[in-house]
């Protein structure tokens, strides 16, 4: 089995992080009641003696020791980091695995992605060559980070590069949180725009998450929570939004429901691989399968149930209801509409109970009402995991390879634009050493080109599936 | 003579494991209809041919598992190992810790070279345990990486290393809406390469037996688990011993051999398709009796119309009338959905299987016209009843059962192929475009030979 770092960059992928360990602590626990470290445990954390001194304290198989994550944090103001390390998650980090600093990016992608990022290139690298060398096989990185701010933009996007040429064969799972029309960061549109550059060239996949679109789904949850409609008492546990109770007394802050529901994605995401099931998806496949040119790597995701309903037998309509929900608009982790738009390419990662009758029918059904491309109609990568997440009888995830995700850009190089004309807080980026105006020009173009990608497969959307010459044989 | 099996991937695996498990259920199931000494020849040629010998009194399969992540294979050895009834060889696995991405590409060029030497040397081990060796089997998917990449390698290496020995893939056909997304571009290349390098592939098709599972067996929802099952059904009942020349208590020695024989006599026609009948649940089996006129009656009629099973059966499919010249007759075939048949090998299993009356089977009207009905046309008997049927018949046809699938596929390939979507993800691993397009040009050839049949 193969194993994966996560690196998480500044104060959002940090506390996105956070939820991310503290659920898969949760996970685990639940299914491994031995106290065997196992494979599947050992695809996102370590065994160490921590009696050991140094690095010999790595145990591979028994007892389960002391678990520690294979992460690497990355942040440049101390707080977020220190809140970890002071938290109940404290013993899963090691303080070898943290990179900090004190002043923070000032919200200047080019803070975060010149300045910082040559000051600590040295650091950063032996950080990931240490933690890559603790991995049997390494398959893959993920990298949780906001688009809008300097830290988690800049740096995390200046990682990209490195991770590109230093493990050319490690896959790079990039999880980032866009800014929503609120932002309250002015400069968040020039911080996305050259983040989208360095997503473009080096990112494998994105999963791009829209705050506003987590903040909606919470709203729903909350809804039904407290409608005390007849005979809808919820399982504890099993919201999307929920973390681990155990782990965490505190009242949870603000943004850690939406936090938990990014975390689930990831956890869901991984799920098949590193749980058995009868029709396996490992991470290898999820590029395979969704990303049919290089350019076109981001995937609209949605997670579905959001809650379990407190009775036990869950007959068919509830479970072809989860399917009918992950295409619903409301489902979707941004601002998407999948069914109104193309699909290149989908996924189904269904976990629990659920056999592939059930995946099948629900295909049948929901298919008319899909478009898909004409040279990829049957586009379906299924996938069947026998391990529920916790709380749950079952659960599903949809990636979508959709032109769906265009809005999204088009607003974010609108909103660019509106700043750009006027060179309004342009100074802060340029007076930094490395960045000049054609840096703008380039992301802004690398934006466009995609867009435009984009447009022209929706330009084939209302014409008539027609099927290319076939060769023809002498007999 | 014996068969040492190759089980590749996720789905190679979880099928070998319920292939072995029905073939030792069959062979030590009390209902045999039989007497005893006929019932131990049957017990000892079925051992012969796919277990060796047991320590402490375990039969081991001859098998060797292939998997290039473990989570599988693991499990495949232990269910095995719990059964308490068969297992399989200590040190008959070979897994890596990380799969194929469903790339052909990686399968093939990667997996395949850098792996090569360890699993030449498993499966040489396995061959030196049997006495005398009839071929390989060899079980795989064609929609992922592993089956079909890898698979296609060791097909390969097989045909270079064991030039003697014939080699039987047995393929799965994946749905037609998808499992994988580019399953259609990893089966053309699959097919094209083993159409090279295999002597046979025998075909079955997900979306059939899922049919069967919900038409016949009644199942509501349906596993993986159910679907291999009657696949594992359908192989015993071809696979198991049947009666050579010599008549009862003598059996047929040379399963591959006599497969290839019957069912394979021009080198541009390899694809078989199985049907069985009757196929349902337990619970209905015990309030059903049939006669062999009966059965064989839908059998010829699920042939003829291209039926994969036995209910809804086209009745209005008639073959053709044998006086028209032979080409009026192809393209009468292809309005009528006739299927015309190169080669068929009916297998009948059960009481009074003597009495059978096969005439409808050696009808001219059903074959091609370049092989008299009397070699297209084979029967194979046993008394001895498969699998608690008291009377159960198989047909492994070499006919246009496939024709429309492969077009299918081709057809929607080269669409995608069109388009280059995806193309990327093969080229790093070494395929070119060139190879894809001699994958098409082969197919292409197989299918305007099938379709003039």
């Amino acid at each position: 089995m193969t194993q994966s770092v996560v690196v998480q960059v500044g104060q959002c992928g940090n506390q996105i992080g956070c939820c991310f360990w503290d659920l898969a602590l949760r996970e685990h626990a639940a299914v491994n009641q031995k106290g065997i470290y196992d494979e599947a445990l050992s695809s996102f954390f370590r065994n160490v003696d921590t009696r050991v001194v140094g690095d010999g304290g790595s145990i591979s198989k028994g007892k389960i020791c002391t678990l520690k994550a294979r992460a690497v944090l990355i942040d440049m103001e101390e707080g977020v980091v220190n809140e970890i390390l002071q938290g109940p998650l404290r013993d899963v980090f090691d303080s070898k695995q943290l990179i900090t600093d004190i002043s923070g990016s000032g919200n200047n992608w080019a803070v975060g992605h010149k300045v910082f990022g040559s000051l600590y290139q040295e650091q950063i690298l032996e950080k990931l060559r240490k933690s890559a060398e603790h991995c049997d096989c390494l398959q893959c990185f993920f990298i949780i980070h906001s688009m809008g701010g300097g830290t988690g933009s800049g740096l995390g996007t200046f990682l990209l590069k490195m991770l590109k040429d230093e493990f050319p064969d490690v896959y790079r799972f990039v999880t980032s949180v866009y800014p929503s029309g609120e932002d309250d960061v002015i400069t968040s549109p020039y911080n996305s725009i050259l983040a989208m550059k360095e997503l473009n060239e080096h990112a494998d996949c994105v999963l791009p998450i829209d705050n506003q679109s987590l903040f909606d789904i919470i709203s729903k949850i909350d809804l039904m929570v407290n409608s005390g409609k007849l005979g809808t008492t919820i399982k504890p546990k099993s919201l999307v939004t929920s973390s681990a109770g155990a782990v965490k007394k505190r009242h949870q802050k603000p943004f850690d429901a939406m936090n938990n529901i990014v975390a689930n994605l990831l956890l869901n995401l991984t799920s098949s691989a590193r749980f058995e099931g009868s029709l396996n998806m490992d991470l290898n496949e999820i590029s395979m399968n969704l990303v049919p040119f290089p350019q076109l790597h981001y995937l609209v995701s949605s997670l579905t149930p959001l809650y379990t309903l407190a009775d036990v037998n869950i007959p068919t309509r509830r479970l072809d209801q989860m399917f009918s929900d992950a295409f619903s608009k409301d489902h979707q982790l941004i601002r998407a509409d999948p069914k109104h738009s193309l699909y290149l390419a989908c996924a189904l990662m269904v976990r629990g109970n659920v056999q592939v009758s059930d995946l099948r029918r629900n295909i049948e059904r929901l298919k008319p009402s899909l478009q898909f491309v004409s040279w990829n109609q049957e586009g379906w990568k299924t996938s069947l995991c026998s391990v529920p997440p916790v709380g749950h009888s079952h659960s599903l995830l949809a990636l979508a390879n959709n032109t769906c995700v265009k809005p999204t850009f088009m607003e974010l190089r609108e909103r660019f634009m509106r700043l750009y004309k006027k060179k309004a807080h342009l100074h802060h980026y340029l007076q930094i050493e490395g960045m000049e105006e054609s840096c703008f020009m380039e992301a802004l173009s690398s934006l466009s080109g995609l867009i435009e990608e984009y447009n022209q497969l929706d330009a084939t959307k209302s014409m008539p599936v027609e099927d290319f010459p076939r060769l023809s044989v002498a007999m | 003579m014996s068969v040492v099996t190759v089980q590749l991937g996720q789905c190679g695996n979880q099928i070998g494991f319920e292939v072995f498990d029905a073939l030792y259920t069959d062979s030590h199931c009390p209902h045999g209809l039989c007497s005893k000494r006929e019932n131990e020849a049957y017990q000892a040629s079925c051992k012969e041919r796919f277990f060796s010998e047991e320590e402490n009194g375990v039969p081991i399969a001859r098998a060797i598992l292939v998997d290039m992540e473990p989570k599988v294979t693991s499990q495949t050895l232990s269910k095995a190992a719990q059964s308490g009834r068969w297992k399989y060889g200590q040190h008959s696995c070979f897994c890596q810790k990380q799969g194929s991405g469903n790339n052909w590409a990686y399968g093939y060029s990667v997996h395949g070279p850098r792996h090569e030497e360890s699993i030449m040397n498993l499966i040489q081990k396995e061959v030196e345990k049997c006495d005398s060796l009839s071929g390989f089997f060899i079980i795989m998917s064609m929609a992922g990486g592993t089956g079909s990449g890898l698979g296609a390698f060791v097909t390969q290496k097989l045909q270079d290393q064991y030039s003697n020995s014939l080699k039987m893939n047995h393929i799965i056909w994946p749905y037609g809406t998808g499992e994988v997304i580019v399953q259609n571009y990893n089966s053309i290349l699959t097919l094209s390469h083993l159409y090279r390098s295999s002597d046979a592939l025998l075909v079955h098709e997900n979306d059939a037996v899922h049919k069967i599972c919900a038409k016949l067996m009644n199942i509501k929802q349906i596993s993986f688990s159910d679907i291999n099952q009657v696949l594992a059904h359908q192989l015993g009942s071809v696979f198991q011993p049947t009666y050579s020349v010599e008549g009862s208590c003598h059996y047929r020695r040379n399963p591959l051999g006599d497969l290839m024989e019957n069912l394979v006599p021009h080198p541009e026609f390899k694809m078989l398709g199985i049907r069985n009948i009757p196929q349902m649940s337990e619970n209905s089996l015990a309030y059903s009796t049939f006669t062999w006129a009966g059965l064989l009656k839908y059998l010829r009629q699920m042939l003829i119309s291209n039926s994969k099973m036995e209910e809804g059966i086209d009745w209005h499919v008639r073959p053709p009338l044998s006086r028209l010249p032979t080409l009026g007759k192809a393209s009468l075939n292809r309005e009528l959905q006739f299927n015309t048949s190169i080669a068929n090998l009916v297998i009948l299993r059960g009481k009074d299987v003597h009495s059978a009356d096969l005439g409808g089977f050696k009808d001219p009207a059903l074959y091609t016209s370049w092989l008299k009905p009397i070699n297209a046309f084979n029967v194979w008997k046993t008394q001895r009843a498969f699998s608690k049927y008291e009377k159960s018949a198989a047909l492994v046809s070499n006919s246009q059962f496939l024709l429309k699938p492969l077009d299918t596929i081709v057809g929607k390939a080269w669409n995608m192929f069109a388009s280059k979507a995806y193309i990327h993800q093969y080229t790093k691993f070494g395929l070119e475009e060139e190879d894809f397009l001699d994958s098409f040009t082969l197919l292409e050839q197989v299918v305007a030979s099938y379709c003039n049949l």
